[in-house]
């Protein structure tokens, strides 16, 4: 049984106390999209800044659990400034990490190891995969936000 | 003849020896879904081990043994809710959500038309809603709601107003979020002196309270087994016989039918005619046995102890959380059943529950399907404890020690 420290580690309640780009942005430029837990009634709202390839500027509202919420403020610091290409790296990284060794963990396994470098502050997240019902509330942010780059106009 | 000890119904439910993170469970959570009995589960197994056959046409042995466990749930039901009209009034669905959707698309589609109202109240569960909206938007009628007060009640200030144009009322008996207990014969009253039916939203109240359907002057109650101690998979819809004998049939297939030929088919008479399939016979012999130990409890006895813990809950809540913790339901303990949700200030429900897991207490974060009320008090949701027979004032207070950690950590 995983503890509870893995969960809920010192950078993730420092990011869900004080979290990170927090607000709006003016839509437009920014894109805006909206994301829904439905089934705990979390709420977030992606604003998103790209000029010439390179994410800007990134906001974020919105209400949610601890894990929900430091993971969009995890998300918005690990992304802004970064180009388009980082960004979609980002993306496919975490949710590897989120997801990627659910069958090795439904066989008992331990989740493998992810390079911590490569995620930096992230990997904070990476206790989550142990709670398996939490992983909806650490991607919603990260769905979202794949969500606001395809709305992106061409 | 009842007798209850909730520490020997405790006894009876295996579940309740699980040991969780190194505690004793605390189930609190009985409001999503209830923990069996032993009875129960073995009535289950021994119609699997020696009772197993298709009900109804056959004729050999095991298939009449297997016909007489789930025409006698049926029967077992009329009675544990006083159907006037007995067994043949008692249809078994897979569960009280496709109870709602089976009196919407059945009674609702042919007596409902535009310009009819149907209403129903502010703390309703989806499963009282959803299928309304659905139907609304095939006919045309209006959904109207009945507002909740500042203090968790129905607002029946403006009831007669509310009620122009409606045909039917549909409300809970008791709220899954609140624990608000509604004044059902009031509303029946008041229903019918407007000349609409009134429909009963009895899954949170079947297994608390005492529930007469001929005393509270009803015409529809759906409910589910599994939150009154029986298995899932199998759901109750009740109506008078006059009204079951004209509403047309809902699912189709075989086991629903008089006759079918390849020009059409005439439906069946009776509750049959809205069972399509083979039924869920294995369950409906746990629900048999379920009834069976309620009645034995006694659910007076239930409704008191239920009342005992909930009172006593809020008093430590309050004593001990004031000011950090808020109960979104009534502090009053009249007309309140065993449903407590709660709001802790500066932890989401969802980190509430995490934190209550590691010391095996079971509660439920969330909206509870009822996103219309959540909205109405300005909340995405809360963490709710339930309790059931078989919970104990040990269960409140390994609520409230965890309680404190959990607040202690997120300080």
């Amino acid at each position: 049984m995983a503890g509870l420290e893995d969960l809920y580690k010192e950078i993730i309640m420092d990011h869900y106390r004080s979290p990170r780009n927090r607000g709006e942005l003016p839509t437009p430029p920014a894109v805006c999209t909206e994301g829904f837990n439905p089934l705990c009634g979390d709420q977030i709202t992606v604003y998103i800044d790209v000029t010439d390839g390179v994410l800007k500027d990134i906001k974020i509202t919105g209400q949610g659990c601890s894990i929900s919420q430091s993971s969009s403020s995890l998300m918005s610091a690990a992304v802004k400034g970064k180009s388009l290409e980082q960004v979609q790296e980002t993306i496919g990284t975490f949710k590897q990490l989120m997801t990627g060794h659910e069958t090795a963990l439904e066989d008992g396994g331990e989740p493998e190891k992810v390079d911590i470098r490569a995620l930096g502050e992230l990997a904070a997240l990476q206790g989550v995969v142990k709670f398996p019902v939490r992983i909806k509330c650490a991607v919603l942010a990260w769905n979202t936000l794949s969500q606001a780059l395809s709305e992106l106009p061409s | 003849m009842t007798s209850f000890n909730a520490a020997l119904v405790r006894a009876d439910t295996p579940q309740l020896t699980r040991v969780i993170n190194g505690y004793p469970i605390t189930y609190l959570d009985s409001g999503a879904t209830s923990l069996p009995p032993r009875a129960v589960i073995e009535a289950m197994s021994r119609h699997y081990e020696l009772h197993h056959a298709n009900v109804h046409r056959s004729v050999f042995q095991t298939a009449s043994e297997a016909t007489e466990a789930y025409e006698g749930a049926r029967l077992a039901i009329a009675k544990f809710i006083n159907a006037p009209g007995g067994a043949e009034e008692i249809v078994f669905t897979k569960n009280c959500t496709e109870s709602f959707n089976l009196l919407a698309r059945s009674w609702g589609r042919v007596n409902l038309k535009q310009g009819d109202v149907v209403l129903l109240s502010e703390m309703e569960h989806h499963a009282n809603i959803v299928p309304w909206f659905q139907l609304r938007d095939m006919l045309g009628f209006e959904v109207r709601f009945i507002p909740v007060t500042d203090d968790f009640r129905l607002d029946l200030s403006n009831i007669d107003e509310l009620m122009k144009g409606v045909k039917l009322l549909s409300v809970t008996g008791m709220s899954n979020v609140l624990g608000t207990i509604n004044p059902i014969k009031e509303l029946s009253a008041i229903a019918h002196k407007h000349g609409a039916l009134i429909a009963v939203d009895a899954a949170q109240s079947v297994a608390h309270s005492v529930t007469d359907v001929k005393d509270l002057d009803v015409d529809f109650m759906c409910f589910s087994a599994h939150k009154m101690l029986g298995p899932t998979g199998i759901g109750i819809f009740w109506t008078r016989k006059e009204i079951l004998r004209d509403m047309p049939p809902f699912l189709g297939g075989g086991g629903m039918i008089a006759d079918v030929s390849v020009d059409g088919y005439t439906p069946a008479n009776g509750p049959t005619r809205f069972e399509a399939g083979t039924p869920p016979i294995a369950e409906a012999a746990g629900l048999g046995a379920a009834v069976t130990y309620l009645t034995g409890l006694g659910m007076a006895n239930i409704a008191q102890h239920e009342h005992d813990l909930t009172g006593d809950a809020l008093t430590r809540l309050e004593l001990e959380f004031s000011g950090r913790i808020r109960v979104i339901g009534p502090r009053d303990m009249t007309n309140r059943g065993g449903v407590i949700s709660i709001d802790v200030d500066g932890v989401h429900p969802h980190d509430v529950a995490q934190m209550l897991d590691q010391f095996g207490v079971c509660v439920r974060p969330g909206h509870h399907c009822a996103k219309p009320l959540m909205k109405r008090f300005g909340l995405n949701a809360t963490a709710r404890i339930s309790y059931g027979p078989y919970s104990l004032v040990r269960d409140t207070d390994m609520l409230l020690e965890a309680l404190h950690s959990a607040i202690g950590m997120f300080g």
